[in-house]
């Protein structure tokens, strides 16, 4: 399946105002309808090592994976996209390679990865992440938050030990719970979702959230909406207006027309049959 | 690591590294630090630490645990936080978060991020479920974690039409993002940065003219009294004098 045309992708990283290098890595590929946002973590430029090894790693995987694959599978066990097996393969894949990497060069010890990678295929939107990089949805003018962080300050959330008004105040923002790359096995959360044809999607790392609050993320998106690369360099900018304490990256993608697979004969007559 | 200074009436008595999970405060002599005054309940607080946050929390003493002049009941320690047990103090010192304040060398290897091992989670989570309930938010003495709101030492800025049916029309600049024009015709976005005021494209065959010239696919920056041509609709932007 070839989205080129149902999908509108603008990706823009940037180093910020206080490091010297860019730890994170962003790819897309509009034909396979992927987007991947990984922001790395470790000693001295180790952590721009782990993010491109991850990045790199699940794009080959992916596009050799596809090579020869039917889009519309159902996996009969989990219920899900078949391609969604693909995405966890091409995750382990990356996994292995950081952590094996990481093991043999001393220089790269303890480095890892977060992680958020998202396919459209089938009018679905594959959303698999790990650790505190994010994907946002807009819809109708609304901002949702569709990932949930796998960090330290989340679970405290979660299990009602802090509010989100002491969250904002927590001096442990930058603490995450899983990442690609620091063990032998990786577990991937991963979801679909359905989509709508003038949802705009927005992964980023937590240099954009650490900075711009939802509200404002909000309000760039719904006010730059006929301009996604004037929305990615808005983000941007906010974030470097408010410190630029960390790398930024912002990938958007609007979807512009519906991009779902004809049914088979099968499927064509069960559908009869209703 | 965090450390407590202790004093008397603001005399200095020691200090404290918080280098346990719980540290207890009280009268009697078991506790990790040990006021032996009769204003100090035998058992009087204690402090939890997770990760670099530290939570006080009162244990029921007889007069109360003060923070920055207020009672509280839980607390979540903020840099240079002061605790009150009636003539003693003990002020709330966390470096890193005092580094992260000031920009300095240790704060950007704090600012990254690290991986928590699950093993660790693990030896803090019976002890963070012990009697932390959701709170109301705390005084925040230092909002060093805040996201710290851009210095906009900006003259508000204005847009004036110039022609057409709405001339004379005045739009005060005063959100972080104004859009000007048409949907689906002519748009653009004026923005309020640290800097000053900048005009962006954003859809449209043409691109918005600033004083007759093309503004082209970048950011361009105003100045007072630039004349802006829109869809035909021309107007100007000023400062105002503040």
């Amino acid at each position: 399946m070839n989205l080129t045309n149902a999908l509108e992708i603008v990706r823009l990283t940037d180093v910020g105002q206080k490091r010297d290098h860019n730890e994170d890595a962003v790819a897309s590929d509009a034909e396979m309808g992927l987007l991947v946002l990984a922001d790395g973590m470790g000693g001295y430029k180790a952590g721009e090592v782990a993010s491109e090894i991850a990045v790199l790693t699940i794009v080959a995987e992916l596009k050799e994976a596809l090579l020869d694959f039917e889009p519309g599978q159902v996996d009969a066990v989990s219920g899900m996209q078949a391609e969604s097996l693909l995405i966890i393969d091409a995750v382990a894949k990356a996994n292995e390679s950081i952590f094996t990497v990481s093991q043999s060069q001393p220089q790269c010890a303890g480095m890892g990865t977060t992680l958020v990678v998202a396919m459209f295929t089938n009018d679905k939107v594959l959303v698999g992440h790990i650790g505190d990089s994010r994907m946002y949805r807009l819809r109708e003018d609304e901002l949702t938050q569709i990932t949930e962080d796998h960090s330290l300050l989340q679970e405290q959330l979660k299990s009602g030990l802090i509010t989100p008004e002491q969250a904002k105040v927590s001096n442990n923002k930058n603490l995450v719970t899983r990442a690609v790359g620091i063990d032998e096995t990786v577990d991937l959360e991963l979801h679909e979702y359905e989509v709508q044809v003038g949802d705009i999607y927005l992964l980023c790392s937590d240099g954009l959230t650490d900075l711009v609050d939802d509200d404002e993320i909000s309000i760039i998106l719904a006010k730059l909406n006929a301009n996604l690369e004037a929305a990615a360099n808005q983000l941007i900018k906010m974030a470097n207006d408010n410190g630029g304490k960390d790398n930024i990256s912002v990938i958007l993608a609007r979807v512009t027309s519906p991009f779902g697979v004809e049914h088979g004969w099968y499927d064509k007559f069960l559908h009869w049959l209703r | 690591m965090a450390k407590l200074i202790f004093s008397l009436d603001g005399a200095f008595l020691g200090e404290y590294p918080i280098d346990k999970e719980r540290m207890t405060i009280g009268r009697r002599s078991t506790n990790d630090i040990h006021i032996d005054n009769l204003a100090v309940s035998g058992e009087h607080a204690s402090i939890l630490t997770i990760g670099n946050d530290s939570f006080l929390e009162d244990l029921g003493s007889t007069n109360g645990t003060i923070v920055n002049g207020k009672p509280i009941k839980k607390h979540v320690m903020q840099h240079a936080d002061v605790i009150e047990f009636g003539k003693f103090q003990l002020k709330y010192i966390n470096e890193l978060a005092a580094n992260m304040g000031s920009g300095g060398v240790g704060a950007d290897d704090f600012e990254k991020t690290m991986i928590i091992r699950p093993a660790a989670m693990k030896a803090v989570a019976p002890a963070s479920s012990e009697g932390m309930k959701p709170q109301a938010p705390p005084h925040v003495a230092s909002p060093a974690f805040a996201t710290p709101a851009p210095v906009t030492q900006v003259a508000l800025g204005s847009i004036q039409v110039l022609n057409g049916p709405s001339t004379g029309k005045e739009l005060v600049l005063s959100k972080a993002l104004t859009t000007l024009g048409k949907p689906g015709v002519q748009v653009a976005v004026i923005t309020k940065r640290p800097q000053g005021y900048f005009i962006t494209h954003v859809e449209g065959q043409n691109h918005p003219l600033v004083n007759g010239e093309s503004v082209g696919a970048q950011a361009y920056s105003l100045q007072d009294h630039d004349v802006i041509e829109l869809a035909g609709v021309k107007m100007e932007f000023y400062l105002s004098k503040t």
